[in-house]
């Protein structure tokens, strides 16, 4: 719901700002603006949801916002090395999600639950 | 002074070239006969090392004490044979051993005095050395043969460990007496003084013992610090601490002395002997620090005999004999020693006259005897001291060693209260005869080695001015000795026959002798156990000394009669006095003759005292014999002596409470000590413990205070994240407006 509303406000705000009307081709506040409303929606989906696997799976979509912001602006700036960046680390999320899923796994064969705070060990 | 020695000239060389010059001087130039000296701590370490492998072994026999009697006769010989060859007897020699401590400093080529410090183990040996050493080695051996049977009931590892520490006192007090520098005699005074702590603290599970060691090391430890410092004082003034180099640089303020000129000699240098005069005072249990010495007691006897009798507490007597040119120097110096030793003598004899406990006895009289030694040397007779060294080393080892059969023979006993007429005991003749040669000469009984050795520091100290009360309170003194040795004899050894065995019972080979008519597992298990000692008794029969305490007796008292032969071996003084003469203690070469002559009630005290100290000593005897023997029935009360202690009153009661030196001792010091301790102690616990614990406890309690942050949650934490990246966004939008 929540993120339905920030849909919402965001494309209000888009049309303020004045986009050109013809479309002349998404610019780069286009990128920015998706990047950050995946930032938004993962960080929400983050704190608000509790299950393990929709946790990791909105630190993902945290991940990829920032993987688009940046060749967004590597295409701006018409350098490649915010491609080649983002295609690194692109391989190595995938090794840690194999790893994370694999956590995940083990955390649930020990409680028998996905419910993030079944782990409270590390209190001070 | 007459020093033979090239190695005053090598001094100046730098050290590190010297390593080579000194060694082919002392073995080119004097003979290498007094290299025979350097045997004698060879012998004696290798007698500590091979009791110490006896006792890792295990063994049971009397082997250690063989070793230790063949090393030490071995030393003996060395020393004899140095002597007879006449090597350092007319000269100083230096008998160099190797490089010890040798340091220069000040560039290259001027390790000369004042940049360097050269202590060699190397021996100094003069006649003064010689003089010691036959008498330490000689008694050394005697008292090991003794010690073989006296210490037979403690075969095992504990008779190791005695004759262990026993060759290692004889090696320290070697070096105190033979080094020919200050630093070695150091080594050997802090060795003399840990041996007689390891030594008496022998029976380490017996608290008054353990507390009578600590007891005498820490006295000790006051006049090692005075030692220590007069040591560091010469160095500071003469830049050496060898003999040679020291004297050479005293001789002008000797020059000073002999005009009467002290003004012109450094207070510094005249501070010298009194601090040197602390050590002695501690090592030979000297007025104020001569409290440890009766407590030393609670050591095997053949100990008390060796340590605190013969050798080693004359090792102050010898220090200050040995640095005599400093004492010289001095204006106040030679005065205070005299005093010192004078009062020492008098109260010790005095407290020596109202104890009961035979070998404490003797212990506060080798005190006053010692005394008596320092008021020779104050008196300017270090003849006379260094001849009654030489005789109270014998008769009171003999004394001592007739005490400790005594003790060996009746189960520990001890108190003159509960012995009597032991010489009409059979099997106990020799040691009656032995104590009463032995009390002759220590009473000063006429033509005894120990009437003639009083009498020359006596008369000296009529002779020299100004020392007169110090005559007349040493004459009193020898009054009150002659009284109280013969208290003890006349109790002990005379009398009607009644003894009773004391609290320990030694197991023996030959037990046969203590446990007639008792059961047989009785006999096997009574080691310890004072109970056996009260059911003894009526049953009780006496040990009689075997052959090698016999031998060592007999040997003594013949040493004890011939010292007095010496007296008439040589003019004025005899063999001693021509010992003396040639050595650094030597007065004449230092001062000339005597200024003036003294006088005792208008007569030359040379030739009365003789007769007034017979008649002396004869009074003190006399008194002796109407209070102790004449109409005593019984063993435990002498009816005259008891009337008199009680008429006494105070005066007895005190005199037998050791006049309170001990309480006085605890209450003026130990006391506030340990208030001061106890203060300090709280100061630590309340204000240096508690900043520690501040700066522990600070840290901490941050911590504690912002622990509940961490929370575990894992939403707590993103929602951290999530704030703290808000917070971030809200400041960098809010600078960018």
């Amino acid at each position: 719901m929540t993120s339905a509303w920030l849909m919402m406000t965001s494309s209000a705000l888009l049309a303020q700002t004045g986009a050109p009307a013809a479309m002349a081709g998404p610019t780069l506040a286009h990128y920015l603006f998706v990047s950050a409303a995946m930032f938004a929606l993962g960080l929400i989906g983050f704190l608000t949801r509790r299950n393990l696997i929709i946790m990791f799976l909105s630190t993902e979509l945290m991940f990829q916002a920032a993987g688009i912001a940046l060749i967004a602006f590597s295409r701006f700036h018409l350098n490649h090395t915010g491609e080649t960046f983002v295609i690194f680390v692109l391989t190595i999320a995938a090794a840690e999600a194999a790893m994370a899923l694999a956590l995940v796994v083990l955390l649930f064969r020990r409680r028998e639950s996905l419910d993030a705070q079944q782990w409270d060990e590390m209190s001070g | 002074m007459q020093v033979t020695l090239i190695d005053l000239a090598t001094s100046s060389v730098a050290a590190a070239l010297a390593a080579e010059t000194p060694a082919a001087a002392a073995s080119g130039t004097p003979g290498a006969g007094a290299r025979l000296m350097l045997i004698v701590p060879v012998l004696t370490l290798l007698g500590t090392v091979l009791c110490g492998l006896c006792a890792a072994l295990r063994v049971k026999s009397k082997l250690p004490a063989w070793t230790t009697v063949a090393l030490l006769a071995g030393s003996f010989a060395a020393v004899a044979a140095t002597f007879s060859r006449g090597e350092g007897v007319l000269s100083p020699v230096i008998a160099h051993g190797f490089e010890w401590i040798s340091i220069a400093w000040g560039g290259w080529g001027s390790g000369g005095l004042g940049h360097g410090i050269t202590a060699n183990f190397s021996f100094y040996v003069d006649s003064l050395t010689l003089l010691w050493m036959l008498f330490v080695t000689g008694l050394a051996t005697l008292i090991a043969l003794y010690a073989s049977e006296y210490m037979s009931h403690d075969a095992g590892t504990g008779y190791c460990r005695f004759f262990a520490g026993f060759n290692l006192f004889v090696f320290s007090m070697s070096c105190l007496v033979m080094a020919d520098n200050l630093v070695l005699l150091y080594l050997g005074w802090e060795g003399v003084g840990l041996c007689s702590y390891l030594l008496i603290g022998y029976f380490y599970k017996k608290p008054s013992a353990v507390a009578a060691a600590k007891k005498a090391f820490i006295v000790n430890r006051i006049g090692d610090l005075g030692l220590a410092l007069g040591i560091f004082l010469i160095y500071v003034q003469f830049g050496s601490v060898e003999y040679a180099t020291v004297f050479e640089a005293a001789r002008p303020y000797i020059d000073s002395f002999r005009s009467g000129d002290f003004a012109a000699i450094p207070a510094a240098v005249q501070l010298i002997p009194i601090l040197l005069m602390v050590g002695a005072f501690g090592k030979s249990a000297q007025l104020p620090l001569y409290v440890w010495l009766p407590d030393a007691m609670e050591g095997p006897t053949p100990v008390s005999a060796l340590i605190h009798a013969a050798t080693m507490v004359t090792a102050g007597v010898y220090l200050i004999a040995r640095t005599y040119p400093l004492f010289l120097c001095s204006e106040h110096a030679l005065p205070v020693v005299a005093w010192v030793g004078t009062l020492t003598a008098l109260l010790a004899a005095t407290i020596g006259m109202a104890q009961f406990d035979i070998k404490r006895i003797m212990a506060y009289s080798t005190v006053s005897q010692l005394g008596y030694m320092f008021a020779g040397l104050g008196a300017l007779t270090s003849v006379g001291a260094a001849f009654h060294v030489l005789t109270h080393a014998f008769f009171k080892a003999l004394l001592f060693l007739c005490c400790g059969a005594v003790m060996h023979g009746f189960a520990g006993q001890l108190d003159l209260r509960r012995l009597s007429g032991l010489i009409r005991v059979p099997g106990w003749k020799v040691v009656g005869v032995g104590m009463l040669i032995g009390c002759a000469n220590l009473a000063g009984f006429p033509f005894t080695a120990g009437f003639f050795s009083k009498d020359m520091i006596l008369a000296e100290a009529f002779v020299t001015p100004g020392m007169a009360p110090i005559g007349w309170l040493l004459l009193l003194t020898a009054g009150l000795t002659a009284y109280y040795t013969f208290r003890v004899f006349f109790r002990v050894f005379v009398g009607p026959v009644s003894f009773e065995p004391g609290d320990e019972v030694h197991s023996h080979a030959h037990d046969e002798a203590h446990t007639h008519g008792h059961s047989s597992d009785h006999a096997n298990t009574h080691d310890q156990a004072p109970a056996h000692a009260s059911t003894a008794h009526g049953h009780f029969h006496p040990h009689a000394p075997g052959w090698a305490i016999n031998t060592v007796l007999v040997i003594l008292s013949g040493l004890s009669i011939a010292a007095a032969g010496l007296y008439f071996m040589g003019p004025h003084g005899g063999w001693v006095a021509s010992m003396i003469h040639h050595s650094s203690a030597d007065l004449p070469a230092a001062i000339g003759e005597h200024p003036s002559h003294g006088s005792f009630l208008g007569m030359d005290p040379h030739k009365v005292m003789y007769y007034v100290s017979a008649v002396v000593g004869f009074a003190g005897i006399a008194a002796a014999f109407i209070l102790h023997y004449a109409g005593r029935t019984s063993a435990a009360t002498s009816r005259r002596a008891d009337t008199l202690s009680d008429r006494l009153g105070v005066i007895a009661r005190a005199a037998r409470a050791k006049w309170y030196v001990d309480e006085v001792y605890d209450y003026l010091i130990r006391t506030p000590l340990w208030v001061l301790s106890h203060v300090f102690h709280l100061v630590d616990k309340l204000i240096v413990d508690g900043l520690v614990d501040l700066f522990g406890w600070l840290p901490r309690a941050f911590g504690r205070s912002i622990r509940p942050s961490q929370s575990g949650v894992l939403h707590g934490y993103a929602v951290g994240m999530a704030g703290g990246l808000a917070v971030i966004l809200l400041i960098v939008l809010l600078v960018a407006w």
